[in-house]
């Protein structure tokens, strides 16, 4: 192989590693939105981060455009399922709304890495909780 | 209004990137007593209108990096639906105990990376 083969044959395999990753990433995001209803981005965010080298901000934010579709399709079969209850589902969304444009802009204004360890905590005991 | 309630403190997290939705579930079954299954199925829907207006936010700030994203999407769609079907076939304590133990294997690696990051930043 001279060295432009070479060079031909690393950055075909660098981008294959690289849509390997992406469909991994893909799988275990949408296997926790389906089955669990949500988490896919506590997978996917730090999926974007450490496997495919994007900035934190950016995979927070581009996140938010790979679940989006994903959810429209969990939520439909939900939804045909016949586990939706109208009701109570609208006055949670307004609430998330709201809650999500607060969370947004109060985001700068908390110490980040406080609030982590009590969220990683809060989930540790919410989870050990729903097992009992 | 106990479910605006609870909406509003999962979202606060959603709009922080903390993942609201893993926190509005339990909120849904241990605090309003809710079948796991509806807990989820709202999450889903209520996550819905609340991404599309941070969307727009991150899209205005640039933040958004379109490329690869299909390779990511496509199979995640699929997947997802057939979970999504056998989560509602499953219902009940059993899947309950299942997310249960999901959080906290999600709860355990964010204070682990969190723990990394400090150590990081330290040296």
């Amino acid at each position: 192989m001279n060295i432009f083969q070479k060079s031909w044959y690393n950055n075909i395999m660098k981008k294959t590693k690289q849509k390997f990753l992406e469909v991994i990433g893909g799988i275990f995001t949408g296997f926790a939105n389906g089955f669990f209803g949500g988490g896919g981005g506590m997978i996917s965010v730090p999926f974007m981060t450490y496997a495919l080298k994007k900035e934190p901000k950016k995979s927070h934010a581009t996140t938010m455009l790979v679940i989006l579709p994903i959810t429209v399709f969990s939520a439909s079969t939900y939804i045909l399922k016949g586990s939706i209850d109208w009701s109570i589902t609208w006055q949670t969304a307004v609430g998330v709304l709201l809650g999500g444009v607060v969370g947004a802009l109060i985001l700068k204004k908390i110490p980040n890495k406080i609030l982590t360890y009590v969220f990683g905590l809060v989930m540790i005991v919410a989870g050990v909780r729903m097992c009992f | 209004m106990w479910y605006a309630i609870v909406g509003f403190l999962g979202g606060i997290f959603g709009g922080m990137g903390m993942g609201g939705g893993t926190l509005l579930i339990p909120l849904l079954t241990l605090g309003l007593g809710l079948p796991q299954i509806q807990a989820q199925g709202i999450n889903l829907i209520a996550f819905i209108p609340m991404a599309i207006v941070t969307l727009i936010i991150h899209v205005k700030n640039g933040l958004i990096e379109k490329s690869g994203l299909m390779f990511m999407i496509i199979p995640a769609i699929i997947i997802s639906v057939i979970f999504s079907i056998i989560a509602n076939n499953i219902q009940g304590e059993n899947l309950q105990k299942a997310f249960g133990v999901f959080l906290a294997v999600l709860g355990v690696i964010q204070i682990v990376m969190q723990i990394i990051k400090d150590k990081k930043a330290k040296e």
